[in-house]
């Protein structure tokens, strides 16, 4: 129908931040858009075939915290070893319970929607990354290639 | 309520599952073939209507019943 184009570029590796670029490109694509994500610094950690992906409360005042822990828990509580993994298995529990689809879903739902995903290769080299962690059926090019697209779209999401 | 050829029953599911669920069972559908939706997502109501407006597809009947919502599509 339509013949519009999202393009976006993710730059975080939290489970939280991993869902707005996956919800947006597999909603788009499913309305009609060509779509392509550029997956750059932490955001390569979207394109991990295994993903453990975890959030902190850590410096994020804004996160709603199980029993209202956020109104008597001192700050510096969120840095106790153990807190990250606990609140990333508490968001998780939350997220099935309420229906939410999980992160493999919903790029699994946005490959199946031929959502062109490309892995920035300066960020790989960087970190030292190998193409055998991530999933297949991505490229890997730079800044050059993003805006071949980008320049061309009708949305433009930097997340 | 509209006869319909298939229907989808995505009660449980949150955003943006609804929609993309039922766009995959729209696929499999043939133009003309209506696709009965039950959803209880409160915001799959303005959702459907937006998804609609914008794949061409028709919305023949929105409502809510019992805490869900049904949604009656005809695939353009």
């Amino acid at each position: 129908m339509s013949d519009k184009k999202l393009a976006i570029i993710a730059t975080k590796g939290t489970l939280d931040w991993a869902y707005p670029p996956f919800i947006l490109a597999s909603t788009a694509a499913a309305l009609g858009y060509e779509t392509q994500i550029f997956f750059t610094f932490y955001g390569l950690q979207l394109l991990k075939k295994n993903l453990k992906l975890e959030v902190s409360p850590l410096g994020n005042p804004g996160m709603p915290m199980p029993m209202a822990m956020d109104k008597w828990f001192p700050v510096i509580g969120t840095a106790i070893p153990g807190m990250q993994a606990i609140m990333t298995m508490m968001m998780k529990q939350k997220m099935k319970a309420k229906g939410v689809a999980s992160v493999e879903d919903l790029r699994e739902m946005c490959l199946e929607a031929e959502v062109k995903m490309i892995a920035c290769q300066m960020t790989v080299d960087l970190f030292d990354m190998d193409s055998s962690e991530f999933i297949d059926g991505i490229d890997y090019a730079g800044a050059t290639t993003f805006f071949e697209f980008a320049g061309d779209s009708d949305v433009n999401l930097f997340v | 309520m509209p006869e319909f050829t298939e229907k989808y029953d995505a009660s449980g599911l949150n955003c943006p599952l609804p929609i993309l669920r039922s766009k995959k069972a729209l696929n499999g559908l043939d133009s003309g073939d209506v696709l009965y939706i039950v959803s209880t997502d409160s915001g799959s109501v303005k959702d459907f209507d937006a998804f609609c407006k914008q794949t061409g597809n028709e919305l023949l009947e929105s409502s809510e019943a019992e805490g869900k919502f049904h949604f009656y599509i005809k695939k353009n």
